[in-house]
């Protein structure tokens, strides 16, 4: 039994140095060396500093801006150190509530859009920091955001075009419009 | 459901089905009793870590001193953890000063992690330091790994050899699986992963400023830190302006590949596999499911080999996707449906060219309706316990399929190792009903199944059965842990049940409205994740020393042929009726009523 006991302990040792030391410090060399700019977070940089996260939502109200989808980290929505879902139930009252909410707050910025909003435009993400909308969720905002900042659609519609990605490998998951890098470009296309 | 939705489950199912017969059969050699071409690869790293750690390499072990064998490791496991939780605040890579854990929320961490569990009663980015995470956490991922793949390979000798004393040396399986299987497969796994963009680094937090400046509802503390209320028990807040975002870091990559190949599932930021820093594309979700399944399935293979005939591995398999592919195609068809309290509303949840439609609450855009779905259904058949969408927030037959999945005992697949052996004592049952119908001794693998091993199957295979039942009734008898729920109506139930069956099938995803980290839970809980977690090894290492050392039965006319469709069948029925009777009051109250009541 004390041999057992011996083997158990230097094992339990031996494997915290192998996979809990050595493991993660050679994974993080050969990701900084092979993959710097996603190893540290797909950061977008101006002048030098990181301004964002292709990744990482941020929150947008207003109707110039494109809006990603609802948040329900807390205190701050899109809140990167408390990742999480509404976890409403799917028949809570508190989620058809919130949802109106969201549409009125949609259809207030836009009165004359009486369109069907996207589903995920007006539900909460899963992490939080959804950095992403639906092609559809763009495009019901498309008009909007081209009278508030008085461009043409056609020229909103060919950033949409540019910010959207198909399904991985034609295939896998979904396609999708990344709204920051969206609304930096609709900004850098202004102040021009 | 769109014809993509059956592309993406089609894609997934073959690819892995290719991949799974090069493992298994490779895995076969790893745990080969001859030393062959594996084993001198890394013999030199193998043999340095036997001479540190005082191991005959070549002492066979009976069932018993495997068994302590594996005990003691996994408590010394757990000392070590809960240390590291309690004093993580004076040691270094620390770099955003988190305190250490409460004593209870401690225990519960450290058990969850330990047993393969990975129940998370905490939100990784604002509690673990850097060194927690790898040192701690991630450390227990693949050793809980490697103790469920070593188990499994004992029990499987157990049926394999003849007049047997001995089942193997469970230091060997350990280090074996470890640095032949988990270690490499992880690391070309976390540079994948990076490379579609999860994080792998050692820097603080950063701070950016965001674009546009919002207002947000604060809530206001008073000088102790707690929430104000109003006079009807509402938080009081006041507007604050949101300038800066805080981008979470750390070394995610190399803890996330090991989360998914061991099947453990705990989450390096608290949305899990939903955070976009941990789960960044549909290809790295793609990648994660595979993952999950690849040593599970693999293992089928590696069983068949071992007991010298391969079809008895493809017949297990077999019986596993029966069940796992119309429960897939359940759940997602539900979270395609919509959710019907919306429907009123002005919006549009048919899926479309340009949207994946249905039921978006708590999906993250990239992964839409049909890999969510199946994300689902693979991390509760296997018992991973990652999420890439929020559980709760699924329709109420979406939530119902993986609840379900879990109460089957995660045979379905299961865990690495664990999901096998669990199969196996369902397979040991199946048998010996067959056998009941034709009035003979029954036999699984040339051994003769009697009182002793009937008894042991029993136990494995209604233990988590029980203690899924007891304490559920326990928890909604105790007004501290109704108190917790975070919906209302039926579905505060469904969170209860999802909780104590996520714990007690080591699996670890939940119903994340529930706050589990209370007193109650986080014994509890801890107490339900230990019990299964070994009375299960132990039954099925008890089983498979009793096997072993009997003699091989030959083949007859009466022999019950186990490879057979009839056998598939057989096995999958037994065990969708352990499921369907033990939880189907107890589902009728929670998913089954919410959908009754949110059709109409």
């Amino acid at each position: 039994m004390s041999r057992l006991i011996r083997n158990a302990l230097s094992m339990l040792i031996v494997m915290t140095v192998i996979t809990g030391l050595v493991y993660p410090l050679v994974a993080t060399g050969v990701a900084q060396v092979l993959f710097p700019h996603q190893a540290n977070g797909s950061l977008i940089m101006r002048d030098g500093k990181p301004i964002g996260s292709e990744l990482i939502g941020q929150s947008f109200d207003d109707p110039k801006y494109f809006w990603g989808r609802p948040s329900a980290t807390s205190p701050q929505p899109d809140n990167g150190t408390a990742s999480n879902g509404s976890n409403q139930g799917p028949s809570n009252p508190a989620l058809s509530d919130a949802v109106k909410q969201r549409i009125d707050a949609l259809q207030k910025a836009d009165p004359d859009n009486h369109a069907a909003i996207p589903a995920d435009l007006v539900t909460a993400s899963g992490s939080g920091l959804d950095p992403e909308i639906s092609p559809a969720a763009a495009q019901y905002q498309i008009a909007r955001v081209a009278r508030v900042r008085k461009l043409g659609t056609d020229q909103v519609q060919q950033l949409v075009a540019q910010y959207t990605q198909g399904r991985q490998l034609g295939l896998l998951g979904e396609p999708r419009v990344n709204v920051l890098q969206l609304n930096l470009a609709l900004d850098k296309l202004q102040a021009r | 459901m769109t014809f993509n939705d059956f592309i993406q489950i089609g894609i997934y199912l073959v690819v892995l089905l290719l991949l799974i017969k090069p493992m298994g059969r490779y895995m076969a050699h790893v745990y080969a009793d001859e030393p062959n071409r594996i084993h001198r690869v890394g013999g030199g790293l193998e043999r340095l870590i036997y001479r540190l750690c005082g191991i005959q390499a070549d002492e066979e072990m009976g069932w018993k001193r495997y068994a302590i064998s594996m005990l003691l490791f996994n408590v010394f496991g757990m000392v070590l953890t809960y240390a590291f939780l309690r004093l993580h605040q004076w040691l270094p890579l620390n770099p955003q000063h988190f305190p250490a854990l409460s004593p209870d929320l401690s225990i519960n961490t450290a058990v969850s992690f330990v047993t393969n569990t990975n129940w998370q009663a905490y939100s990784g980015e604002s509690t673990m330091s850097y060194l927690s995470q790898m040192a701690a956490l991630a450390v227990q991922n693949f050793v809980s790994a490697a103790m469920g793949i070593a188990v499994l390979v004992a029990v499987v000798r157990g049926f394999a050899r003849k007049t047997a004393k001995t089942i193997g040396n469970f230091w060997v399986d350990l280090t074996r699986t470890l640095l032949y299987v988990l270690l490499p497969v992880s690391f070309v796994l976390a540079m994948l992963l990076v490379s579609q963009g999860v994080i792998q680094n050692f820097k603080p937090y950063v701070d950016v400023p965001v674009v546009q400046t919002t207002t947000y509802a604060n809530p206001v503390t008073d000088a102790a830190g707690n929430p104000v209320k109003d006079a009807q028990g509402n938080a009081v807040t006041k507007p604050a302006q949101l300038t800066t975002e805080t981008l979470p870091m750390g070394p995610a990559a190399s803890q996330i590949a090991i989360k998914m190949l061991g099947t453990n599932g705990g989450g390096f930021f608290g949305a899990n596999s939903a955070h976009p820093y941990e789960n960044p594309t549909p290809f790295s979700n793609f990648l994660e499911m595979l993952a999950i399944f690849l040593i599970p399935g693999a293992l089928c293979i590696t069983f068949g080999e071992m007991v010298g005939d391969r079809r008895q591995g493809w017949a297990i398999l077999a019986a596993m996707l029966v069940i796992f592919i119309p429960l897939t195609i359940g759940v997602t068809a539900a979270e395609q449906a919509g959710n019907p309290i919306l429907h009123g509303l002005s919006i549009d949840q048919h899926a479309s060219a340009l949207q994946s439609g249905g039921n978006m609450e708590g999906k993250e855009t990239r992964f839409g309706i049909a890999a969510s779905s199946l994300f689902t259904a693979v991390t509760t058949a296997a018992s991973c316990g990652a999420v890439n969408n929020m559980h709760d927030s699924l329709t109420p037959l979406g939530g119902l399929v993986p609840m379900w999945l879990m109460q089957l005992g995660e045979v379905i697949f299961g865990g690495v190792g664990c999901g096998l052996y669990g199969m196996l004592a369902f397979a040991v049952v199946a048998v010996f009903i067959a056998g009941l119908m034709v009035g003979r001794t029954p036999e699984y693998l040339g051994k003769k199944i009697e009182a002793y091993e009937m008894k042991m199957a029993s136990l494995a295979v209604l233990i988590p059965c029980a203690l899924v039942v007891i304490c559920t009734a326990i928890a909604v008898m105790t007004p501290s842990a109704v108190a917790t729920v975070g919906n209302p109506g039926a579905h505060s139930f469904s969170e209860i049940l999802y909780t104590v069956t996520s714990a007690t099938n080591n699996n670890g995803s939940a119903f994340g409205g529930l706050n589990a980290n209370i007193p109650f839970w986080n014994v509890m809980l801890s107490v339900c994740m230990f019990l299964a977690r070994y009375t299960l090894a132990i039954a099925m290492l008890a089983l498979a020393g009793s096997v072993a050392a009997k003699k091989h039965v030959p083949e007859s006319s009466g022999t019950l042929p186990t490879h057979t469709p009839l056998f598939v069948t057989l096995l999958a029925s037994v065990v969708i009726i352990v499921g369907a009777l033990t939880f189907l009051p107890a589902l009728a109250l929670g998913p089954i009523a919410e959908y009754l009541m949110s059709a109409h």
